[in-house]
């Protein structure tokens, strides 16, 4: 490596730039361009990340899902579904509404294990391919999609269709004999809970890591 | 009798008699053949002090090859269209509401109250479809005449950009009539979008501005939809048809150059 030009001094007199003070390692011109820079990225960010922020500030904010009555434990049995409307969010009118399907839990085909927020089953009507409205279709006892037919049986299991997880499910519990519907929460295939998902985000196997929740909501604690 | 030629005395510069010009004997005389060269005038005027005639001569008088068809014309094709989509789509915003309770009767008012307005809808309807088959057209005449190669790559890079950007436009702007489909076209769509592993979550709440559809979900959708992208789009344009004219374009594939005989490679190395 005979043509390697040899390394240079760090001081700008030794490489006989005009102007250079001794001792001085960085050319004015040099420092003002990197002066001039650093002030142009300063102001850029100044405006960039305060934009960049308020755009994406939604998505780590809390949103807390108020419990709502949905009527009397008298008007739900065990043997079929009750349609109830919740709002899901309250400042977009119609289109914030939901509807849930409720039942009474049932030991002959409910197998998950009882507390205090599953004296009732409420299952969400998002399907769990891509978000349509499922509907409970009671001489079939399945729950139907009319995008792209997805099928789930009575307790919200897919049977058939596209959807990776069964019906997404709410809290439910009982005060002075109204039931109240509270958060929502998903399941695996074996009804085990999980903190809300999105459609089309499997949870089973590796499924709950690769689709992480949103960091501000999450399933009740300890269940 | 000699002639006698009386000194000339000195004539002031304004009192001068204007320069001979090209066409006219004296120039343009009268008010009238003034106003007729206003146009001529304005654009001299602009031009000596931007020399912008050049730039635009370069863009728009260009050699092609030989072998140039109507196959050509689809990327201007695609270009008008988008054009057509911001025309309309500003004057759509003259009367759209971008409000969740709102959305859907502002567009109800502009079909069937605005003048012309189902007319400037439907425009701004089926020419969103009409830019996306036009734009794929382009890009199968870019591909089936090998127009990609060297040294037009990066062009085919900013197209596939200007792709995807025009699909953004097509689904953020399927929400904005605010009913049945649109609604429920969205959640599906913002739910494909979240079965991205890792960042797919994220991506659905940053396009929903939260967990659900919400009050601010519309509008960020319009701001996608008439600020952020088609700004994006149209500098992308711009920067592709430079490379377009600095490049030129590509003759067809079924256009053999004449080489010459002395160039031959047999006869070059004998």
């Amino acid at each position: 490596m005979a043509d390697r030009t040899p390394p240079k001094s760090k001081y700008t007199a030794d490489r006989n730039i005009p102007g250079a003070f001794e001792g001085e390692t960085v050319t004015r011109r040099r420092f003002m361009t990197g002066s001039a820079h650093t002030v142009g990225a300063v102001a850029a960010g100044a405006f960039a990340l305060p934009a960049l922020g308020f755009a994406l500030g939604p998505v780590f904010e809390e949103k807390r899902q108020p419990w709502q009555a949905v009527g009397a434990e008298t008007e739900f049995a065990g043997d079929t579904y009750v349609p109830r409307t919740i709002t899901i969010d309250a400042t977009v009118g119609d289109s914030g509404k939901s509807t849930v399907y409720l039942r009474k839990y049932n030991s002959a085909v409910d197998s998950e294990p009882r507390d205090d927020y599953n004296n009732y089953i409420a299952i969400s009507t998002a399907c769990m391919h891509l978000g349509c409205p499922v509907h409970f279709v009671t001489s079939a006892q399945r729950f139907i999609c009319p995008c792209h037919g997805g099928v789930y049986d009575f307790v919200g299991k897919v049977t058939g269709g596209p959807p990776v997880r069964p019906l997404d499910r709410f809290y439910t519990r009982v005060e002075g004999g109204q039931v109240f519907v509270g958060p929502r929460f998903s399941v695996n295939s074996e009804l085990k809970r999980f903190s809300p998902r999105d459609p089309g985000e499997p949870l089973d196997g590796v499924g709950q890591f690769l689709y992480p929740s949103r960091p501000t909501m999450r399933k009740l604690p300890n269940t | 009798m000699a002639k006698l030629k009386l000194p000339v005395p000195p004539v002031p510069p304004q009192l001068k008699p204007l320069p001979k010009r090209p066409g006219k004997v004296y120039g343009p005389q009268t008010p009238i053949e003034h106003a007729g060269e206003a146009a001529a005038t304005a654009v001299g005027w602009i031009d000596e002090r931007t020399s912008l005639s050049g730039g635009a001569r370069w863009m728009m008088f260009r050699k092609v090859p030989k072998g140039t068809n109507w196959f050509y014309t689809l990327g201007s094709a695609t270009m008008f269209s988008f054009l057509s989509q911001a025309v309309t789509g500003v004057f759509l915003a003259m009367y759209y509401v971008p409000s969740s309770t709102r959305a859907y009767e502002s567009i109800r008012t502009i079909n069937n109250d605005v003048f012309l307005g189902e007319f400037v809808h439907g425009m701004h309807k089926w020419g969103s479809s009409m830019m996306v088959i036009l734009i794929f057209l382009h890009m199968g005449r870019t591909f089936f005449f090998g127009a990609y190669k060297y040294p037009r790559e990066l062009n085919w890079v900013i197209g596939v950009a200007l792709l995807i950007l025009t699909m953004t436009m097509s689904f953020t702007g399927y929400l904005l009539p605010f009913d049945q489909r649109s609604y429920w076209a969205s959640i599906v769509g913002v739910n494909i979008n979240g079965t991205g592993p890792l960042v797919g979550p994220y991506l659905s709440d940053f396009l929903r501005a939260g967990p659900n559809f919400g009050a601010t979900t519309l509008s960020r959708f319009y701001a996608i939809h008439m600020l952020l992208v088609p700004g994006a789009i149209a500098a992308l344009m711009g920067f592709h048809l430079f490379l377009v004219a600095r490049l030129g374009t590509t003759a067809p594939p079924w256009v053999r150059a004449k080489s010459s005989e002395q160039l031959r490679e047999e006869k070059v190395s004998s």
